[in-house]
Parts: C-alpha cells; sequence; structure tokens
C-alpha cells in the first residue's frame, strides 16, 4: 500500500505551537508511507489540487491529512481524493488543531501528539477497503406535525414546491396560538385576516392531505421511507357530510363547556366549531360534556343536522402515511400561571393570562372585543401587567427568556387604552427585549405616544382590596429605577405567562428520534449551521417546538425547514451512508443480541434454510452508531470503516509509540 | 429542583414506620410568653394520639442572636438539640415555633458542607446529625395526622367562625429549606381550620411580615406592618387572626394597644393560636387550652359567632320550609340555595 501524509499549518492555528515540518518529517518514517509534506492550508484550492497532484504523481492510494476536525472539512478532502481517483474512504484525518494545537502551548509535547494521531491514521488507513454507497427510492411526500403557523407555512411551501404533504393537528381546527391572537406586534395587524388566507389554502390546495384531531403515533422507518401511523380521533361528526352550518350549536343543550378556544374564560357547546374562520369548518363533539354520553340521552343535535352528519357511534381511526421526509411543529404551550401563587393567578378571577386577554381583545372572543373583568364584567380602568411569569425564573426552573413576552404586552398594553381611553396600563418588567425589526419603536411608541407606565421591578404580591368604585386588585411592587416599592389598584392583572414546550413534545420526540432538552424543546442539529435539521437524517424542526419564538421567526424556520425538504426529495434516489453494521453470516450464533440492542430497529433475524437464525442489517435504517458490534459475543457484526481490527490497529499503534517514549 | 406548587401542593406524607410518635422540642419561647401555645399543643396531640416525647436536655436552638454573632455556634446549638432528639428514638422532631424551625432546620442545611460540619462537630466535641429531622407541630399535625382525622375528631366544630390563618413570613420560606406547603400561599393552617368547622377567610395577607423583632429596634416598622394585617383581616371578615407564630402572636395581641394608637384605629379581634382553637374544636376544656393567657379575650368573638350561626341556622329553617328544593335538582346552578 503507498500512503501519502499533508500535515497543515492552518496559517498559525496550528503551526504556532506544533512543529508541522517534524510531523511531516516523522510521518516519512511510517510504515507504506512513501511521501509526506506539510502546506499552509490544506484545504484550499492549491492545497487540494497538490493532494490530488500527489495521488497521481506517487501512485498512492490512500491519504492522510493531519489539520483540522473532521467536522470541518472531511467532506472537501474525500471529494479531493475522489476527483483524484481514489475511494472517498481510503482517506483518513487526524486532527491536529481541536484536539492538539487550541489545546496546549507545550509545543515539543504537542508535535509528539501530532505525530503519535498522526500514526494512528496511518494504521487505520492500512486497514481500510473501498466502501460504496448504495442508494434506495423515496417517498416524495411530507409529514407536517402540527399545524399552527409553522406547520401552515411549511405545508404550504412543500405543496406549492411539488410535494403531497400530510398536515396533522392535534386541535380540531388548524391555525394553533396565532388564529386566538387579536393583533400582532408590532403592525397590529389583525392576526387572523393575515393568517385566514393561508389556512384557507391549507384547507383547498389538492397536494395536502389534513388529519385534524389527530396524533402521531408511531414513527418507523428511515429518511425518504417514514412509515407514520396517525390516530384520527371521531369527532362523533361525519365530516364528509358535515357543511359547518352551525345547527347543532345552536340547539346544542349543554352550554357550559369550558371554551378552551377562548381559553376557558367563557363557555361553548358540547358540540362545537371554535372559531368562525375554523379550517376544516366542522363541528365536533366533547363527548366528556355530551350529554349523550355523559347521561345516555339527549340527540338533539342529531335531530337537528339537515346534512344527517351526526354519528354518536363513530369510532377512532387509524391510518398509516408513508413519507420522505418530516417537519416537527408542534408549537408551544403556556406557562401554568397558577403555579405563582404570589399573583394569585387561579384564586382572584380578574387575574389572567396574557392569552385569556388577548381573547378578550378579539372581536370574535368572548366579549365581542370589550374589554370586560371576568369577576364582575365591569371596564377595567387601570390595567397592570405583569411580565417574565414563568420566564427567566430559575426558581420555577424556567430560566430561558420566553422571547416574545415584551413584545406582546407592549401591544396588550396599547391595545387596552385604544380601547379605553380614559384607562390606565401600567407595565412591570426586569428588561425590555426588543430586538426585532421595528420593535424596540414599537416598545418607544407604547411609552410615549400611549402613555403606558413602564415600571422596572418585580411583583411582590398581588390581592383583593376594596375601591373607591368596588372590589379592585392591589399591585405591590418594587420600581428599582427609583429604589421604591410601589403600589397599585388595579382593575384587571394581565399575566405575561411564557412559553413553554407543547405538552407531549418528549414522547413526540422519541417516536421521531429526535434528541429534546431538559424543557422539552427539540435540540436543531447545529445551533449556528443547523438550525432547522435534527441529528435525525429526514426530520426537521419549525416554529416553538425548538425554541420560544415569535411569528415571523416561525414563518421563516418553517420554510426555511420546507426548503431543506424540498431540496432532499428533489432526488429521485437517496445515497445511503456505507458506514454501517455488517454482519458476517458463518460467524452469527443467531443470539439476537444485537437486535435487542439496536435502538433503531435495524437489525432483524432471519431464519436460514437449515432453520438456524441469522442476524441482518437493514441497510437503509442502519444509523451506523455501533451499539450492535459491541453487543456481539462473537463479533460477527462489524461497523464499516471502523472494523475492530481498523480501530485495533490504532490503538497498537498509540501503544507502541507510548512504549518506545517510556523506555 | 422541584417547582413550587399551588394549593394542595404540600409535598406527600414520607413513609414514616412510627407516625404516632414524635421527638418534641418547644422552644424557650414556649416556656415564657408563649406558654399558651405549649399548653394548648400537648392537649391537642394527646387528643389526636400523637405521642410527644420532649427531647431530653434541650437548650436554646441560638434563635437569631446566635447567628448574627457566629454561624458556627448558631450550628453547634441546634446541632446539639438534634443529637439529643436523636436518643428519643422518635424519626422526626417537632417544634411549635416556626424560628426554632427555621434555626434546626438551617442548621442541617449547613451540616452538608464538610469545612462547617467539621467546626460544628469541634464544637461540640462529637459527631453532627446527619439531616435534620425537625418540622413544625403544624406539619406534623398535617401530615401525622391528616385534616381528616381530625375532622372525624372533631366534638364541638367552630361553626360560624370566620378565621383568618396567618402563618407569618418564615413558616414556609425559604421554600427549598422549609419543605413543606406553598410558599405564597400556605393552606395547611387553613385545612386543619376547616376540619374544625371553622370559617377560612381567602385571607391574602397569609405570609405577610408582622414586623417580627422591629418591634424593639424600630417600633414604628412594627406597628406599620401589624396595623396593615389587622387592616386586611377586618377586611376579609374575619373574627380572629389565627396564628402559629409566637413573635406574630405577641406583636397582634400583646401589642395591640401600640399598634392601635399609631393606627388610630380600634381593631379588637382576637389573636389565638391554631392549637387552641383546634383544641377547642376537639370538645377540650378552655382551661387546658390557656384561653386566659391571651391579652385579648377570645371569648366574644366565639359568643359573636355562635350567634351568627343561630340566626342563619334559623333564616335557612324558615326558607327552606317555604320552599323546599331537592338537592339533585340545583346541582348545575351555583346560586341557587341549596347548592
Amino acid at each position: 500500500m503507498r500512503i501519502g501524509v499533508m500535515v497543515c499549518h492552518c496559517g498559525n492555528n496550528i503551526a504556532a505551537t506544533v512543529d508541522v515540518e517534524a510531523v511531516a518529517a516523522a510521518a516519512r518514517e511510517f510504515p507504506d508511507v512513501v511521501f509526506a509534506t506539510d502546506h499552509m492550508y490544506a484545504c484550499s484550492d492549491p492545497g487540494q489540487k497538490s493532494i490530488e497532484q500527489v495521488i497521481t504523481d506517487m501512485k498512492l492510494d490512500g491519504v492522510v491529512v493531519a489539520s483540522c476536525s473532521p467536522r470541518m472539512h472531511e467532506a472537501t478532502f474525500r471529494r479531493a481524493v475522489e476527483r483524484a481517483g481514489l475511494n472517498r474512504y481510503m482517506f483518513e484525518m487526524a486532527n491536529i488543531r481541536e484536539h492538539v494545537a487550541w489545546i496546549s502551548l507545550d509545543r515539543r509535547r504537542n508535535t509528539e501528539k501530532a505525530t503519535d494521531l498522526v500514526r494512528m491514521a496511518v494504521e487505520k488507513l492500512r486497514h481500510n477497503r473501498p466502501l460504496t454507497a448504495k442508494s434506495f427510492d423515496v417517498q416524495k411526500r411530507v409529514l407536517i406535525v402540527g399545524g399552527g403557523v409553522a406547520g401552515v407555512q411549511a405545508a404550504l411551501d412543500c405543496a406549492d414546491g411539488g410535494l403531497d404533504v400530510v398536515l396533522v393537528e392535534r386541535k380540531q381546527a388548524i391555525g394553533g396560538i396565532m388564529s386566538k391572537l387579536d393583533k400582532t406586534f408590532p403592525t397590529i395587524d389583525c392576526s387572523v385576516c393575515v393568517l385566514g388566507p393561508k389556512m384557507v389554502d391549507v384547507g383547498q390546495h389538492p397536494r395536502i392531505t389534513l388529519h385534524t384531531l389527530s396524533e402521531v403515533e408511531e414513527v418507523s422507518g428511515y429518511v425518504g421511507n417514514f412509515e407514520v401511523t396517525v390516530r384520527k380521533k371521531t369527532p362523533y361528526v361525519d365530516w364528509t357530510k358535515c357543511t359547518g352550518c352551525g345547527a347543532c350549536l345552536e340547539k346544542c343543550p349543554s352550554k357550559k363547556v369550558p371554551d378552551s378556544f377562548n381559553e376557558n374564560v367563557s363557555f361553548c357547546t358540547a358540540i362545537n366549531i371554535p372559531f368562525p374562520q375554523a379550517i376544516p369548518k366542522r363541528a365536533a363533539i366533547d363527548p366528556a360534556h355530551c350529554r349523550q354520553f355523559t347521561k345516555g340521552k339527549c340527540g338533539v343535535c342529531q335531530k337537528v343536522c339537515p346534512a344527517d352528519a351526526i354519528d354518536y357511534t363513530m369510532q377512532d381511526e387509524v391510518v398509516t402515511e408513508k413519507v420522505g421526509a418530516i417537519i416537527a411543529a408542534t408549537g408551544l404551550d403556556l406557562f401554568d400561571h397558577t403555579k405563582c401563587g404570589e399573583y394569585g393567578g387561579g384564586r382572584y378571577p380578574d387575574v389572567i393570562t396574557s392569552l385569556a386577554y388577548e381573547r378578550m381583545l378579539s372581536a370574535s372572543g368572548p366579549t365581542a372585543g370589550h374589554i370586560k373583568r371576568p369577576s364582575d364584567g365591569k371596564e377595567p380602568k387601570t390595567v397592570v401587567f405583569i411580565s417574565c411569569v414563568g420566564s427567566r425564573d430559575r426558581s420555577l426552573d424556567r430560566p430561558y427568556c420566553s422571547n416574545f413576552c415584551c413584545m406582546y404586552t407592549a401591544k396588550q398594553a396599547i391595545l387596552t387604552r385604544d380601547h379605553i381611553p380614559d384607562s390606565k396600563a401600567y407595565v412591570f418588567y426586569m428588561d425590555i427585549r426588543a430586538n426585532g425589526k421595528g420593535y424596540e419603536e414599537f416598545v418607544r411608541r407604547a411609552q410615549e405616544e400611549y402613555a403606558v407606565e413602564y415600571v422596572r421591578g418585580r411583583v411582590a404580591q398581588v390581592y383583593p382590596q376594596a375601591g373607591p368604585d368596588g372590589p379592585q386588585l392591589l399591585v405591590r411592587g418594587a420600581d428599582t429605577l427609583l429604589g421604591t416599592q410601589v403600589e397599585i389598584a388595579a382593575d384587571l392583572v394581565v399575566l405575561a405567562v411564557g412559553v413553554e414546550a407543547s405538552k407531549g413534545a418528549g414522547s413526540l420526540a422519541e417516536k421521531l428520534r429526535i434528541s429534546y432538552d431538559h424543557y422539552g424543546f427539540f435540540l436543531e442539529g447545529h445551533p449556528k449551521l443547523k438550525p432547522v435539521e435534527t441529528n435525525t437524517a429526514g426530520v426537521y424542526l419549525a416554529g416553538c417546538c425548538q425554541a420560544p419564538k415569535d411569528i415571523p421567526s416561525s414563518v421563516a424556520q418553517a420554510s426555511a425547514a420546507a426548503g431543506k425538504v424540498l431540496s432532499l426529495l428533489s432526488k429521485d434516489k437517496l445515497e445511503s451512508d456505507p458506514q454501517i453494521a455488517m454482519v458476517t453470516g458463518n460467524r452469527c450464533i443467531g443470539c439476537g443480541k444485537c437486535e435487542r440492542t439496536c435502538p433503531f430497529g435495524a437489525i432483524r433475524m432471519r431464519e436460514m434454510r437449515d432453520g438456524s437464525q441469522r442476524a441482518e442489517v437493514v441497510e437503509t435504517v442502519c444509523q451506523g452508531c455501533g451499539i450492535c458490534s459491541v453487543t456481539c459475543p462473537v463479533r460477527a457484526i462489524q461497523l464499516q470503516h471502523f472494523t475492530d481490527s481498523q480501530l485495533l490497529a490504532e490503538v497498537n499503534a498509540l501503544c507502541r509509540t507510548w512504549d518506545e517514549t517510556s523506555e | 429542583m422541584s417547582v413550587p406548587g399551588n394549593s394542595s401542593a404540600s409535598p406527600a406524607t414520607p413513609a414514616l414506620t412510627n407516625p404516632k410518635r414524635l421527638a418534641y422540642y418547644p422552644g424557650c419561647s414556649q416556656s415564657g410568653t408563649a406558654a399558651e401555645y405549649d399548653i394548648s399543643t400537648r392537649a391537642c396531640c394527646a387528643e389526636l394520639g400523637l405521642e410527644l416525647v420532649d427531647v431530653p436536655d434541650w437548650t436554646c436552638c441560638g434563635s437569631t442572636p446566635a447567628h448574627t454573632v457566629d454561624h458556627h455556634l448558631a450550628g453547634a446549638l441546634a446541632a446539639r438539640n438534634l443529637r439529643q432528639a436523636e436518643a428519643t428514638g422518635c424519626e422526626r422532631m417537632a417544634t411549635p415555633c416556626p424560628s426554632c424551625l427555621a434555626a434546626l432546620r438551617t442548621a442541617g442545611h449547613h451540616l452538608h458542607q464538610e469545612a462547617y460540619r467539621a467546626e460544628v462537630e469541634h464544637l461540640l466535641g462529637g459527631p453532627a446529625p446527619q439531616e435534620s429531622t425537625a418540622i413544625s407541630v403544624l406539619q406534623a399535625l398535617v401530615e401525622n395526622i391528616g385534616p381528616e382525622a381530625i375532622a372525624t375528631a372533631v366534638k364541638k366544630p367552630l361553626t360560624g367562625l370566620r378565621v383568618a390563618p396567618y402563618y407569618g413570613c418564615i413558616m414556609n420560606r425559604p421554600p427549598e429549606l422549609m419543605a413543606f406547603d406553598d410558599p405564597e400561599n400556605p393552606t395547611a393552617m387553613d385545612r386543619i381550620l376547616a376540619a374544625c368547622g371553622a370559617t377560612v377567610v381567602p385571607y391574602p395577607f397569609k405570609t405577610e411580615c408582622c414586623g417580627a423583632a422591629f418591634g424593639m429596634p424600630r417600633l414604628d416598622v412594627m406597628q406599620r406592618l401589624s396595623a396593615r394585617l389587622l387592616a386586611m383581616a377586618e377586611e376579609c371578615g374575619a373574627d380572629v387572626v389565627v396564628v402559629a407564630c409566637p413573635l406574630c402572636q405577641m406583636n397582634l395581641d400583646l401589642r395591640r394597644g401600640q399598634v392601635n394608637s399609631a393606627a388610630k384605629a380600634d381593631y379588637r379581634m382576637p389573636v389565638p393560636y391554631f392549637t387552641q382553637l383546634l383544641g377547642l374544636a376537639l370538645g377540650l376544656p378552655e382551661s387546658s387550652l390557656c384561653l386566659d393567657k391571651l391579652v385579648l379575650d377570645l371569648r366574644p368573638a366565639l359568643a359573636r359567632a355562635e350567634e351568627r350561626e343561630r340566626k342563619r341556622a334559623e333564616e335557612s329553617a324558615a326558607q327552606n320550609g317555604a320552599k323546599p328544593c331537592k338537592p339533585g335538582d340545583a346541582s348545575h346552578k351555583e346560586d341557587a340555595p341549596c347548592a
């Protein structure tokens, strides 16, 4: 075998603390090395050219580059050796920058360690063999989990790009949190007017299949060929017949059902269409409150339905969808404001969440757009907003910033002054985080044009107190700019509750085999460079399921995810990574340990003609993690490109050096 | 770290092998200004079958003076009492006084630091306990007995008595240290008093400061803070403010004249310990509860409640006679008279 070694200076990054010429000189003495040199920038165009040149000139069989992390430039160099006619797996990289030069200033010992690493890479390369990727067909369909604004945007982008889209939404209608909002910052646009057309497009798009009232139950398969089972909960209404006329809503006798779309500030009927612009505009029965189900008799909706759509005997339906890629857009849930006892949320009716207030501001909301406090229906004249409720609070295990509460609080304060011109609005805040386009100006407008009083400090306590015109809430807090305590007699207190990961996000992540953090937010592939990818190929993220973000950021990420899916599924076939497990058939004893330990379900047992069992790797499912190889008691299953003999060659190379130096 | 929950979120009762037997650390106040707290506590526990084993040869917990002078001394004083309690063989040690409790639990917390432990053990001349076993009598009654058991033991329910439960600022705080009940809206005393048949008013100042030891250096501060507590209790329509802390009790009861004169008010509501009301509900004789040790007499408040209850019963009897209604009919109408 003929091996060439190139040691990179990386400008001064490596050369400052490693004697690269000495490393190259030492490499020349290693077995099979017929050429070794150093280069200022191996990754540069001339650097790559010289690698190609030397492969041809010296008739090399393999190349080692000692430079940065393979996460940076492995792909670059593999392409270079491929251009020169070698197999891309006849290349090894020794990381002498992150692992050596950047972590120590001791030039002598750095040089020794760099030499060791090169020796190991050479030994590994001596045991390498060419590997070839296989290709497989892909499903040109995409599944999107979550029908909020991110899911809607991703669905439309993918569908317009020519993919078939399956959109799964847990609730009865799509639209998510955005459909509940009255106005959006910083333009005070009507939220549902902006979102509505997109929702209509989703409902009418020939390429989009909509499953609402549905949840993902199981995910199997791999990039290009996922198989997803979706449970469609029954609405007890045949949606192919229902016209959304609303006759059933008028006649339903069970009218005291807490309306979750209106944040439980008002009531709805047991058979319901959540809001006028709902997509799909179809009625569904809540069996927990429907008299037909709770008492066993009623049947009013069935009698009045002109389309004969009501069917109390309907059952859940489970459908299986085959897709090539998945976008998770499961959105957010709000912090439970009753956890903050000091604000009295849940105890005092006039302490409400920001989203409940938003519903109150909305013309389609429970108060038809009039601000009325829940306790007595009076119009409040003093409204206090408390920001960072369940955000930036380590004592509540919510140390993170929820990103957009500062902005919606400014918006709600402005709207308060708009709705009730003789009102006062106070905002207790920690810091104002207004870092989007036009955001800072918007907060300024709230303060200057709308005379919203911003008080920098936390609220210590909210408690009821008799006011001149009936009961009020006394808000006691600190003004840290003035260094005093403040007390404000408020008619209504609005808690700017923070963002939490959607309930059930963790279990969905496990089904999708993607990572999630301590708080349930899904982890992106790389915080800077892979913001919409996950570490599972073919699964992408959009919106608040990844981190709290506002509407424009959610939409941007959704479009980015759609772009990623479109580029992935633009190919008819995908290449599989050949660095996967492989079973040596005559060694396998069929014990099945590998099948049990494989986290991806990539190994199955096959019965041979003689009746014995043999493990078999499903090449497209295997992720190359190597757990099976360490589990196998007879070393029958080997991870290609990281076989036992390759790894032991490296270990031997390292131990041999130690022997020599210790003498 | 656990998230403090709301109303009913007190931690589940730990599995105790003998929940009916507790070491008992009275603390200094309970042998002086708060003798009635100690006496009524003992009476109630005896009636409820909770055996209190006195910690042998107990000393001062260190209280505020010790830790203002020397943290290690404070730890040693508390640790000594915890070690004395170990001799009783009980799993937990109850104390009526929140201030003692804070000292005893703080010591247990600091003893996790090796250097601190070494210094304390040097002062003690022996090993310090691994954990603080101290809990409040209030916690013991809620967890070792439970409101349900109390309710069944009640002989003379306090029907009609409107009580404002006042916990004081340190009974539940800091939450990581005290590890009992909701730090912002505690409910342990509410549940016991409700079990006694009393009407617990939604008192928002449950954990506000009464002025504590400021009664000595800055009387004006204590007067202002205590007056607020009383004003709020009055606004809530309470007959009595019920306390679980000797210092709170002193500020609200003994110093009432000072508070009233500063606030130019005439607050008259009495301030019993919750154990005294519990004792009354359990049917214990007034003498064993030392009601006469309260500066503001409790009896007029009890009489007023009784009178009010009698009138209400008469009225509702008259109404029920005129318009009988079946419970089932009104089940979904919250404003129905008999719902």
